[in-house]
């Protein structure tokens, strides 16, 4: 942050008190005073123009003044930057006594010279014009002022107050131009209230023409019965700036602007997984749960059970110790803990530990922006690991689409800042599980359906997984159901002929079990009675083996034989002609054998 | 206002003599203006009120605090303290019409309204 330096502008003089020429940063670009007002610094890219003066403007009960204070005491307080509060409309007491309820102590602020608060009361009935005169007193009272506390800040609230007081507007705008000039000269950032002008000008006495460095826009309008209040940054010389509409919350912290801009894509991301309460379901994320930090949405058809999953992962945080933020949209704190309990849940325990936080609330009790101011709230007071909100879907009774979308989308994205794990729960059709009236399935990281299925007079309940980014999951369609001893999911459904629930299943389980056992059976039999075949088979290989080998032998021996009889033959042959032999040779001599074998 | 009220009634001027009159003038510096204020004044009192009234003179940019009590925001500025009730008049008070009608000077002569 720049110091300030007194900015040598163009003094008095008719329209040489411009805010605009001068002695601008040109190069460096346009040096901003925070205003610490949540949300507007965003807006405006750093804050308001730093020694200049900027126009806030709007209908009575917008907030001006409040605005107008609120940047002060943040100035004093958190930018060591002291102000001085030109109060024309409330007495020193009365803006103490309104601003109290914020918790600023204006009293201890003025003792320690950090805000210096000037009432100056210009009443018409009070006062008789008689000459010449100018408004000089106003001048050193301003510069008193400043000077006590070495303000850098300074707020005229309102200034439409001289113009009814002071009857003549020549000299009276002839010497605004004056005390502008006089403001820039002396470095402070300003801060100028007005009334909302109605036809053509902004404001009712066209301060604008003064003072346009910036000028700021507060509405307060009532759509359908819900009052929201809005912002709009008309115009901001020099500066880039969000031109829309930004609706803003009075509380009792003060103003809270809630910009969308602020929605940026930049979180830290945690590698952690948290259980989802249900130890079968975390089996379908990859055995570990979802993301810390993610946002899950629960959908699904009325009945199916999705604030109990809800509820059950409420469970597991407050088991774990941390805390955990529930918002419920329908119904009231007592008649969950007892819808709860039903289904085996002791939330009432968290609850009086101090882990379990219920908040309940219609929608339709504020506008949107409300409840997300007090989502805000409750998030910084309770600092909560997991935000459970219950259900989403109602909240469009709260507003239009479109609004929701956006405040829907603003809550998410501050959640993931904060590293808060997310669960919402969300009504949908019979015919669109898969999307939410809301359209907020790009803001999801994780998506479960609950799905009732129908057949043959049964209503079964399935769950799956419809995306879960960043994790391995189940795709398979797993039945559930709610019973006293609480979420059961069963084994999903292994069998051929398609998925199967309820009764259907286990008629289709035992069916199939039998036809197992038959298939079984049948193939032991057939076993059996192969081995028997096998058996006869080889009986019979043998028999024809032995066959063979016998008449091989009969062969052998048949031959064994032959030849032996033809030797024998043969001998005989041999004595035959031996004892024939003998008769040639001795010629008469006959009959004598002799024994001698005939020499070949 | 009780003893203005007899006054009236009596239509007798001594009794509004026994008023003492505390004006005070605030100024910023030597202007122009201031002076022809202070002239002014003197001139009228002169007239009006001779020998029962004081003139204060303040520059507020020697004392600016003493600005936030009479909540001065023109300059000049003539604040009557006395008598009450607390009267305001701005201007240079060259206006001697309003002047008196703005201070309830009354001229010796005339009854009051």
């Amino acid at each position: 942050m720049t110091g300030t330096r007194p900015r040598k502008g163009r003094k008095s003089g008719v329209g040489g008190g411009r805010a605009g020429g001068g002695a601008r940063g040109g190069s460096n670009g346009l040096a901003k005073c925070p205003s610490g007002i949540s949300g507007l610094d965003q807006i405006t890219s750093g804050g308001l123009p730093r020694g200049r003066p900027t126009l806030l403007c709007g209908g009575a009960g917008c907030g001006k003044t409040l605005m107008a204070m609120q940047f002060l005491v943040r100035g004093a307080l958190e930018y060591d930057e002291p102000g001085v509060f030109v109060a024309f409309e409330e007495t020193a007491g009365d803006l103490a006594a309104n601003v109290a309820s914020l918790g600023v102590d204006l009293a201890d602020l003025e003792r320690r010279k950090r805000i210096a608060i000037d009432h100056v009361r210009v009443q018409r009935h009070e006062i008789e014009e008689t000459g010449e005169y100018d408004l000089e007193g106003l001048f050193v009272r301003l510069a008193w002022a400043v000077e006590s506390v070495g303000a850098k800040r300074i707020v005229l609230d309102t200034i439409e107050t001289l113009f009814s007081g002071l009857p003549s507007t020549g000299i009276l705008r002839a010497e605004l131009i004056r005390l502008f000039g006089w403001i820039k000269e002396q470095g402070l950032t300003a801060v100028i209230t007005a009334e909302q002008g109605g036809g053509k000008t902004l404001t009712r006495h066209g301060i604008e023409e003064y003072v346009s460095d910036c000028v700021i826009q507060l509405d307060h309008r009532v759509d359908e019965q819900v009052s929201t209040r809005r912002l709009r940054v008309i115009k901001y010389r020099g500066s880039i700036h969000g031109t829309n509409e930004y609706p803003f919350l009075i509380d009792d912290k003060g103003i809270s602007v809630l910009p969308v801009t602020s929605v940026g894509l930049e979180h830290k991301v945690s590698n952690q997984r948290v259980s989802t309460g249900v130890a079968a379901m975390d089996e379908m994320f990859g055995g570990k749960g979802y993301y810390r930090g993610s946002t899950v949405v629960v959908a699904g058809t009325p009945g199916t059970g999705k604030s109990s999953l809800a509820s059950y992962f409420a469970d597991a945080t407050c088991r774990r110790g941390e805390q955990c933020l529930y918002f419920a949209f329908e119904e009231s704190p007592a008649q969950i803990i007892r819808n709860m309990a039903s289904v085996g849940l002791d939330l009432d325990a968290h609850v009086r530990k101090g882990l379990l936080h219920l908040h309940a609330a219609r929608p339709t009790i504020h506008g949107l922006e409300t409840h997300l101011v007090v989502a805000h709230q409750l998030t910084e007071r309770i600092a909560p690991s997991v935000v459970v909100l219950d259900p989403v879907s109602n909240l469009l009774n709260a507003g239009e689409h479109r609004q929701v979308h956006t405040m829907l989308l603003r809550l998410l994205d501050y959640f993931k800042g904060k590293g808060v794990t997310t669960l919402m729960t969300t009504l949908t059709n019979q015919n669109q599980t898969e999307h939410t009236d809301v359209s907020i399935s790009s803001l999801i990281d994780t998506w479960i359906v609950l799905k009732d299925i129908q057949s043959s007079s049964e209503r079964n309940r399935g769950m799956y997984i419809l995306k879960s980014r960043g994790m391995n999951h189940s795709n398979q369609v797993r039945e559930y159901r709610l019973t006293d001893h609480g979420f059961e999911l069963l084994e999903p459904y292994t069998g051929v002929g398609g998925a199967v629930t309820g009764s259907a299943r286990v008629v289709q389980e035992a069916r199939e079990l039998a036809e197992e056992s038959a298939r079984r059976g049948e193939s032991r039999r057939r076993q059996a009675q192969m081995a028997a075949e096998r058996g006869a088979v080889e009986a019979q290989i043998a028999a024809l083996q032995a066959r063979l080998h016998a008449q091989q032998e009969e062969v052998v021996s048949a031959a064994a034989h032959e030849e032996a009889r033809q030797q024998q033959v043969a001998m005989g042959q041999q004595s035959v002609s031996r004892s024939r032999q003998a008769e040639p040779e001795g010629s008469g001599r006959g009959g004598s054998r002799r024994r001698k074998g005939v020499r070949k | 206002m009780t003893a203005k009220g007899k006054a009236r009634d009596k239509a007798s001027a001594p009794k509004e003599k026994e008023e003492f009159w505390h004006l005070r003038l605030y100024v910023a510096g030597q202007t122009p203006k201031c002076a022809t204020a202070f002239a002014n004044l003197q001139r009228m009192c002169e007239e009006h009120l001779a020998g029962r009234y004081s003139i204060e003179v303040i520059d507020l940019l020697k004392n600016p605090q003493l600005a936030k009590g009479d909540q001065i925001v023109a300059i000049p500025t003539l604040v009557r303290h006395l008598p009450p009730p607390l009267k305001k008049i701005i201007g240079d008070l060259s206006n001697t019409e309003r002047v008196i009608v703005g201070l309830d000077l009354r001229p010796r002569s005339q009854d009051a309204l």
